[in-house]
């Protein structure tokens, strides 16, 4: 062990310069900043808009689903309310969540470095998804959407009668901010970082976002063109995807999937990365397996790349095909378990302390491995013709999405709020807020597993009435996870403006973005430029639990 | 490295040879679509679409000039490519051999 050396360093005394947060008052100076952490603060803001709107939808749908007749809403009107729930949701909250929030906030400061690469590529990044955000709103006003948020031909090309061409065109907009956002943090990790921050010394998250940053720029431009082309097809009416006219619609789905599987991976790697720092924070050790959990995030981008072909196992894809799937989508499954494992093995004799952060990333490892576990059902060839399509994948989606995604996303919203805003929460609500989320998401989604298995099809506002036991189980779960979520974000709320200050590393966590940078951090970040002489997380050997806020 | 950071300047005869290639290539995929060369169509046309876009990328977009770092990011790019490409291209060339 190198650790008889380590010192945890408490973070420097607040600087005389202005923190990123008083470097400027006007509306100007935020609408048009180049910092990052700035940059960070705008995307929270939308994303927290577009996650309610989202997180409402799903109420809405859940409401209808209480009874088995379809009572409060026709079924145009539903297939609108889940369509619109999945776009805003997959779009505009999960795939930009973690990275343009914490990633954006926490990239530079973790290596050590003034801003991102292209400062003002990253706002330009922000207004994109402002304008893509902004059609999608429109798309809402205008009476919505009805396709699913797979946006299918020929329905989507031919047949709908909804604003199908303005969605495609916003998921096109909204890509593009995800490349820039992904093209930033690849040149930032290459190029910026600190002088002594080799790679094998970068923290976890940042390895996570590096591969996210893989995702991004190699799978967003494919779906861009995928959606673009649907579009042409449905206002032009030139045969691509359409039958009738000579294209091929299993010929989209590949298209589709070829970025929308790694898109998951877009959503959880981040969450994973977060839950690394997390886990190392709050055992007090070194994550078990530094150099394998690194390069699982690398083996999780690429071979996520070559098993979409598990969406269309019913879908006249043929049978080789279909075994090639099958297989690699088993494979995929290795990295996203060494993960697992490895943190598994870093708590094991460690200084655990259950603060917030920790019981959102113990959720997430519990949630995660329900929800991986349940995809290697659907990666089978045979089992998945029966699952296909039923509440049973709906389940799993969201276990490994929200379950994994979002409680990521709350870990880490509660483990650097003190960096970001400079206060500290009340831990108590968020405690138990975390717990209301937990067994409110669980009440939600595992009764889907088993309507699924019965055989209860997605996208449906109706269902036959011995389902309804189990239809109000989830209804009710939806209600509780909502009401979860909404004191987890009055709490956080209420911490940003009357919070107690909090130092620079109230959690006494390893890491430079603790100990070199103040709560919340100058502008240029640090007083000094920092020169790192330690692996990551070099915990000292015995150290009694986290000295506290 | 190896110093290749200067900008490399392109004579302007250049691009005009692309842009005439182009036109030239342009003409030969709409002649030779309309003379039946049976299950020779498709390769012809893709093979001047292969000639017209290594045009683009070598010349026009100074990837030829360009230091090795840019050169390779191009052809991981177009390796990324043939995946989509080669799997999506893998079930359909093979619905016939195992009936589902
Ligand atoms: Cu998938």
């Amino acid at each position: 062990m190198s650790s008889h050396a380590a010192t945890i360093r408490p973070g420097p005394e607040r600087s005389d310069k202005p923190s990123y947060l008083t470097d400027g008052h006007t509306l100007k100076s935020w609408l048009l900043t180049v910092d990052h952490k700035r940059i960070a603060i705008l995307y929270l803001a939308a994303i927290t808009v577009f996650f309610s709107v989202g997180g409402l939808l799903a109420l809405l749908i859940r409401a209808e689903l209480f009874t088995p007749k379809g009572d409060l809403f026709d079924s145009d009107t539903y297939n609108k309310l889940f369509t619109l729930h999945g776009i805003v949701m997959i779009f505009f909250f999960l795939i930009p969540s973690i990275p343009a929030t914490l990633g954006n906030f926490l990239i530079p400061i973790m290596i050590g470095a003034k801003d991102v690469a292209f400062p003002k590529i990253n706002l330009l990044s922000w207004y994109v998804y402002m304008t893509g955000g902004s059609m999608a709103v429109l798309v809402i006003v205008l009476g919505g959407v009805d396709t699913g948020w797979t946006l299918y031909p020929p329905f989507s090309s031919t047949y709908s009668n909804t604003n199908v061409a303005l969605t495609a065109m916003a998921a096109f907009v909204t890509g593009f901010s995800s490349i820039l956002t992904g093209l930033n943090f690849m040149v930032t990790i290459h190029k910026m970082r600190a002088p002594g921050m080799t790679w094998f010394r970068l923290p976890l998250f940042i390895w996570a976002h590096y591969a996210t940053s893989l995702v991004m720029l190699l799978g967003t431009p494919v779906i861009a063109i995928t959606v673009l082309t649907m579009a042409i097809e449905r206002v032009f009416h030139v045969g691509i995807f359409d039958p009738t006219a000579g294209g091929d619609p299993v010929l989209f789905q590949h298209m589709f999937w070829f970025y929308s599987h790694p898109a998951v991976y877009i959503m959880i790697l981040p969450g994973m990365g977060v839950i690394s720092e997390v886990i190392a924070c709050f055992t007090r050790k070194r994550i078990f397996g530094y150099a394998f959990v690194a390069m699982s995030s690398l083996g999780i981008a690429i071979i996520g790349f070559i098993v979409w072909g598990h969406h269309m196992y019913v879908t006249g894809q043929s049978t080789y095909a279909d075994i090639v799937f099958s297989i690699l989508t088993y494979i995929v499954a290795v990295p996203s378990a060494i993960k697992t494992f490895n943190w598994t093995a870093t708590m094991y004799k460690g200084s655990v302390s259950m603060d917030t952060p920790m019981v959102y990333a113990m959720c997430f490892m519990g949630l995660f491995l329900i929800g991986g576990l349940t995809g290697l059902f659907c990666a089978n060839l045979g089992l998945d013709v029966h699952i296909h399509d039923t509440y049973f994948i709906v389940a799993h989606f969201h276990y490994v999405m929200v379950g994994s995604a979002m409680f990521a996303y709350l870990a880490g919203l509660h483990f650097w709020f003190p960096k970001i805003t400079g206060r500290m929460y009340s831990e108590g609500p968020a405690k138990f807020g975390a717990i209301i989320i937990f067994i409110g998401f669980n009440l939600t989604f595992f009764p889907q597993f088993i309507l699924g298995y019965l055989g209860m099809p997605r996208r449906y506002h109706f269902y036959p009435e011995e389902w309804q036991v189990l239809n109000v189980l989830s209804s009710a779960g939806a209600m509780t996870l909502g009401a979860g979520i909404l004191l987890s974000m009055l709490n956080i709320g209420w911490a940003i403006v009357a919070g107690a200050k909090a130092s620079a590393n109230p959690w006494m966590a390893k890491g430079l973005e603790w100990e070199n940078a103040s709560s919340p951090p100058i502008t240029a970040n640090f007083d000094e430029a920092p020169i790192v002489t330690e692996e990551a997380y070099n915990y000292p050997a015995q150290l009694p639990s986290a000295a506290h806020h | 490295m190896s110093g290749h950071t200067q900008h490399h300047i392109v004579p302007l005869r250049h691009y005009i040879g692309v842009f005439v290639a182009l036109i030239v290539l342009t003409a030969a995929t709409y002649l030779t679509a309309l003379i039946d060369m049976g299950p020779l169509n498709t390769p012809v046309a893709m093979a001047i679409a292969i000639v017209k876009a290594l045009l683009v990328i070598l010349i026009f977009m100074h990837v030829k000039y360009s230091n090795r770092l840019i050169q390779t990011m191009v052809i991981a790019s177009a390796l990324w490519l043939m995946i989509m490409f080669g799997f999506a291209g893998g079930d359909y060339l093979t619905r016939g051999w195992i009936s589902g």
